[in-house]
């Protein structure tokens, strides 16, 4: 074997007991990028697929043509809904420890993604989300004791304990289930976004997968099916550098960015601060005018960075330098937002504890209301007969014939 | 057959604003097998969509316009070509609605030309219907002949649950024995050929005895059906032969009340045998009929290997192979 093999082998800026280095990462100045007309055609408007657009500048200010003007009001309930996920998040987390959930994955400072995204288009507009995109299900207002029953797999369970922790769906909240396969779900998005411009509606498809998501074929499917169709979708890669312990370069980061995928499709690709609320509104307000007006698709690259564990099944001190996060030059998507709206005058220090304690409150009343339809261990159980229904809409002969064995054998 | 299965998907286009085609080749083209000529002149393109070679990103997309409302017909070009999107038909497609507590759901048909019999090779001959018959969710279909398929097809469509309709192409143009030295018969000759013009059902779930016998069961369906019938005369053997034309549902009733008046069995498949469809018929009949038979069961298949192009007669199933296993059940003593 070649001591000296040439081939390239990406590698992480830093493992554990390495010095964090972020220098890899691209950042453009906050209001730097110009704004194009949304119905700028996708290979006119390539630049901003290695840019970065960023609105809040180091002075908590807002500027640049992509400042959306959002009223105090808004960007105050985008506040509340990230900082409700993030302390849902913390308590189902500890809740997973003390062994009361089998399985939890938080969204640790990925908040605005979900939040401002969800908050930039429209009730009907149809969500086909990952499974670190609890923010949309909150902005989208489904109640937390929902979300909590589908953990727990109890009587009020969506799935009917069908599914792991996490993997939530909403039918009247316009929210697609969620699966376990990476990224099935986004050529999904594009045959929704076909059916509804073939129906002549008005609503778009949205979309999230995670970098590393990117390098299966459905990314490819759905790449190709909406350039081709030019459906009105949004596909949205969170890049958040770490695909559990592998690092973005094995997902194809280190030559180009994911949103460069874009043009390579004939789709616009626009890269953005993910942790700028405003940025990642007013980009997402813009792909979404673009969808609707019949100007096509467009991937958005969101640059984050996954500041907890993939999931409760993972330690990270195992495989990226233990305070990573500190030096990640793009912040934290709530405290910046905090900073900014302070910075109009319109909260205070003081207001966030308040509202920290209010929405601690609520989550903690959530989880006893929830836990009152059952528990992993304790309290009503689903019944097990439920296993056989759905399976197709009317159960057929064969399964009838299990379910009366499998009672036989339970009784 | 091609004729009986256009007229199902234009009856359907033309009754139901929710159904779209999708396909590669499908549209402009009519198909490589003209099974959808004219529709997308008389639908427009908007119902009846050319898609790129990608068979992941067509059930994908039939998924999320399933999810939408719409009620998507997809074919893929040949059962050989259906794997690059098996994740998403498992994962995805049969599983949606139980997953979703029946919340979601995609009435999805694949529609997909199987088996041998036409010097396609191993790329363009499998009949691989076994490996999604084994999936929980998913209806699995195949016709024998033009009057069902399109009375299963349009049933197909309108099925809420995802169904998967294997078209054997070798019955495409008309009956066949297994005899591929005789001249080729059309289906206009063929009773079966003569195909009612209107809307039309054929419920999945329910097999056809086409034709009754006292003395052996041939459970069969697809290309076998006239290849079972045709060795079946030429033993002058009594036999009853069961079309099953959808394996799931399967219609277990009709199969254990043949074999329980025969008392021998004969199962038979144009595809591979180890672990195959047969595998579930012997298992259904050895459980329901055990005390009524007077043999053990027979099985006739393709071999385990992949189709040959150049021994493609020595691979099939054809009327030596079922000969040899009615002799073998009607001699056990």
């Amino acid at each position: 074997m070649n001591k000296h093999s040439r081939l390239h082998l990406p590698r992480a800026p830093a493992r554990p007991g390495e010095k964090p280095d972020f220098s890899y990462v691209q950042i453009s100045p906050a209001g730097a990028v110009r704004r194009p007309d949304v119905n700028a055609r996708a290979r006119d408007i390539e630049a901003l697929a290695v840019e970065m657009v960023r609105v809040l500048d180091d002075a908590d200010d807002a500027v640049g043509p992509w400042h959306p003007h959002l009223d105090p009001a808004e960007l105050q309930v985008g506040l509340r809904h990230m900082l409700l996920t993030r302390i849902y998040d913390e308590r189902m987390q500890r809740t997973q420890r003390a062994g009361k959930i089998s399985f939890y994955i938080r969204s640790l400072g990925e908040e605005a993604v979900s939040v401002a995204q969800c908050m930039a288009l429209r009730p009907g507009d149809m969500l086909f989300p990952s499974y670190r995109n609890q923010g949309l299900q909150i902005a989208r207002g489904i109640a937390l004791v929902d979300l909590m029953c589908q953990l727990l797999s109890n009587t009020r369970d969506m799935c009917k304990g069908r599914q792991l922790p996490v993997m939530y769906h909403s039918k009247a909240g316009n929210i697609f289930s969620i699966s376990g396969n990476l990224a099935t779900q986004f050529p999904q998005a594009v045959g929704w976004a076909m059916a509804a411009a073939i129906k002549g509606e008005d609503h778009l498809a949205a979309s999230w997968i995670g970098e590393g998501s990117s390098a299966t074929a459905d990314f490819h499917h759905a790449l190709l099916f909406a350039s081709v169709y030019q459906a009105p979708v949004i596909l949205n890669v969170v890049n958040n550098q770490w695909a559990i312990s592998t690092f973005q370069g094995y997902a194809g980061g280190e030559q180009r960015s994911f949103a460069a995928r874009g043009p390579g499709y004939g789709i616009a690709g626009i890269r953005v601060d993910g942790n700028d609320f405003l940025a990642v509104y007013a980009v997402t307000q813009w792909a979404a005018l673009r969808a609707r007006t019949g100007a096509g698709p467009t991937l958005i690259e969101l640059v984050t960075y996954r500041a907890a564990a993939h999931s409760t099944s993972d330690d990270p001190a195992r495989y990226r330098a233990k305070d990573d996060q500190e030096h990640w030059p793009l912040g934290d998507p709530i405290e910046r937002l905090k900073r900014h709206l302070i910075k109009l005058g319109e909260w205070s220090e003081e207001r966030h504890r308040a509202l920290t304690g209010e929405l601690q409150a609520l989550v903690g009343a959530s989880w006893q209301e929830a836990v009152t339809y059952g528990t992993l261990n304790e309290g009503p159980k689903l019944d097990p007969d439920l296993m056989f229904e759905d399976v197709f809409k009317e159960m057929p002969p064969h399964l009838k014939r299990q379910r009366a064995l499998m009672r036989l054998e339970r009784s | 057959m091609i004729q009986a299965l256009n007229s199902a998907m234009d009856i359907m286009l033309g009754r139901d604003p929710s159904v779209v085609l999708m396909g590669e080749d499908i549209g402009y083209f009519g198909g490589v097998f003209r099974t959808t000529e004219g529709l997308q002149r008389k639908y427009g393109e908007h119902r009846v969509l050319d898609t790129p070679i990608a068979e992941g990103g067509i059930i994908a997309a039939a998924i999320g316009m399933g999810v939408n409302g719409l009620r998507p017909v997809a074919e893929i070009q040949f059962a050989d070509y259906i794997y690059p999107g098996f994740d998403q038909i498992v994962s995805e497609l049969a599983r949606l609605r139980h997953r979703t507590a029946g919340e979601f759901f995609a009435p999805v048909t694949i529609r997909t030309p199987c088996g041998g019999g036409i010097r396609g090779g191993q790329t363009h001959s499998q009949s691989p219907e076994g490996i999604f018959t084994h999936v929980s969710g998913l209806k699995v279909v195949m016709p024998s002949n033009p009057r069902d398929a399109k009375g299963l097809l349009i049933t197909s469509i309108e099925d809420d649950d995802p169904v998967v309709f294997f078209e054997p192409k070798r019955l495409y143009n008309g009956p066949f024995d297994g005899d591929p030295t005789k001249p080729a018969v059309p289906w206009s000759a063929h009773p079966k050929g003569q195909v009612d013009e209107g809307y039309y059902t054929v419920p999945l779930g329910l097999a056809d005895v086409v034709r009754s016998g006292s003395q052996v069961t041939i459970i069969t369906y697809g290309t076998m059906v006239f290849v079972a019938l045709a060795a079946a005369a030429a033993l002058k053997v009594d036999a009853e032969i069961v079309d099953l034309r959808s394996l799931v549902p399967l219609d277990v009733d009709t199969i254990c009340r043949s074999v329980k008046k025969t008392g021998r069995c004969v199962v038979a498949h144009e595809a591979t045998r180890f672990a195959g469809f047969g595998a579930e018929i012997v298992s259904v009949v050895q459980e329901e009929c055990f005390w009524d038979l007077e043999a053990p069961i027979q099985r006739v298949t393709g071999w385990d290997t992949p189709y040959p192009h150049a021994f493609e007669w020595e691979y099939f199933p054809g009327q030596a192979r079922v000969a040899s296993a009615i002799k073998a059940v009607m001699e056990s003593a």
